[in-house]
């Protein structure tokens, strides 16, 4: 594929995951973020984020196992998720997290097991949507191009 | 000489529980030219000041502390609110409560925008109060605070307080006289605030597109 294609490609499948709400502006500033000096900071934080992300959801779904469920354990664990996925933009993630939140306050199990579901779920997706944006972003790196996301009103 | 090289010279401490905000509180903080320091937690950021942890309840040893904090150097200190053990207030109180630390300027951070929790931080002496995640438009809002102790220093130093030989067996006397004259100076330095010129017009980024890349 040619440079400008991919950066096309690449334009395009950013707006869809903005469009459908899987991104949030804060991903856009991450991109900000990110020079020659740094070339790979977005994709170093969303590692991170990924590796927050599973450790959270594993620690979340052995602490809903226990037969006395400690509802202040998940809402930590539900927060610091929140926390990490509004970090990097990840709005469905979050909202998921703040669902699950309120499932938490009111003390409610059955709900926080649907909602550690929801959440499993949209880390799954964006995490697939990412890497498929990042193999797009090192095709472009490898061909001599880069990525810079701008205001669409400049 | 611009104003990237005097920014260089501010050296920010950045407090965070969360790896993935403390990268993105560092490099925030040196696309502005600061110069950052991160560390994980309350009680690690007190130590990196130099303050002991019993030193508000013991005056006579916060004689030593000084020149800890002259030789670290920090700036601003800005942490995050909800963090485990110590939490951003904790540690906002800590800072105000000791003599040596008081004048260094504290921003809380915190994901939840609760008016009781930003309103307690603000009264007990921060100087500002972000909402996560932190953007680029809010590190511009750093400047004054910055600038307000800058001009301390810089006072400091030609009143010859701080001469960096004599200073090892410094009295608290002298620290308390030397706060008072910062507070003489407080109008002078008010008019060096205002001085300030406006921040360099940054584009905002809210929206998204993709260009190619002309950096």
């Amino acid at each position: 594929m040619e440079l400008n294609q991919m950066q096309r490609s690449f334009l395009e499948y950013t707006d869809a995951l903005f469009r459908e709400g899987f991104l949030d502006s804060q991903f856009s500033q991450l991109y900000q973020l990110q020079d020659e000096s740094n070339p790979e900071f977005v994709i170093e934080v969303v590692s991170l984020f990924f590796e927050d992300s599973e450790r959270l959801i594993n620690d979340l779904s052995s602490a809903l196992d226990q037969p006395d469920v400690d509802f202040k354990k998940i809402d930590a664990h539900v927060h610091q998720l929140k926390g990490s996925s509004s970090s990097i933009g990840a709005q469905r993630v979050k909202n998921s997290c703040i669902t699950f939140r309120n499932f938490c306050e009111v003390q409610n199990t059955d709900g926080c097991v649907r909602c550690l579901q929801q959440v499993k779920q949209e880390y799954l997706l964006i995490k697939s949507k990412l890497e498929a944006l990042f193999q797009l972003e090192k095709q472009i790196v490898a061909a001599g191009g880069s990525i810079n996301m701008v205001d669409s009103m400049n | 000489m611009g104003v990237a090289a005097a920014e260089s010279q501010f050296h920010v401490l950045a407090v965070d529980d969360s790896l993935i905000d403390r990268k993105l509180i560092e490099r925030l903080l040196k696309t502005s030219s600061y110069q950052v320091t991160t560390v994980d937690s309350g009680s690690k950021a007190l130590e990196f000041l130099g303050l002991q942890e019993n030193d508000s309840n013991t005056p006579h040893e916060t004689s030593v502390c000084p020149k800890i904090h002259q030789e670290v150097g920090v700036n601003l200190v800005i942490t995050d609110y909800c963090m485990p053990g110590m939490t951003g207030y904790d540690l906002l109180k800590k800072i105000k409560e000791s003599s040596s630390l008081k004048n260094i300027p504290v921003i809380i951070m915190s994901s939840e925008n609760v008016p009781s929790r930003i309103s307690r931080c603000l009264e007990g002496g921060a100087e500002e109060f972000f909402l996560k995640p932190v953007r680029l438009s809010d590190v511009s809002k750093l400047r004054p605070h910055l600038m307000r102790t800058k001009c301390c220093n810089q006072e400091n130093e030609e009143n010859k307080c701080w001469n960096q030989e004599k200073q090892v067996n410094i009295e608290s006397s002298e620290i308390e006289s030397q706060t008072a004259a910062q507070s003489n100076n407080k109008n002078k330095r008010k008019a060096i605030d205002e001085g300030i010129s406006p921040d360099i017009t940054r584009p905002r980024y809210n929206g998204h597109s993709l260009v190619s890349n002309h950096l």
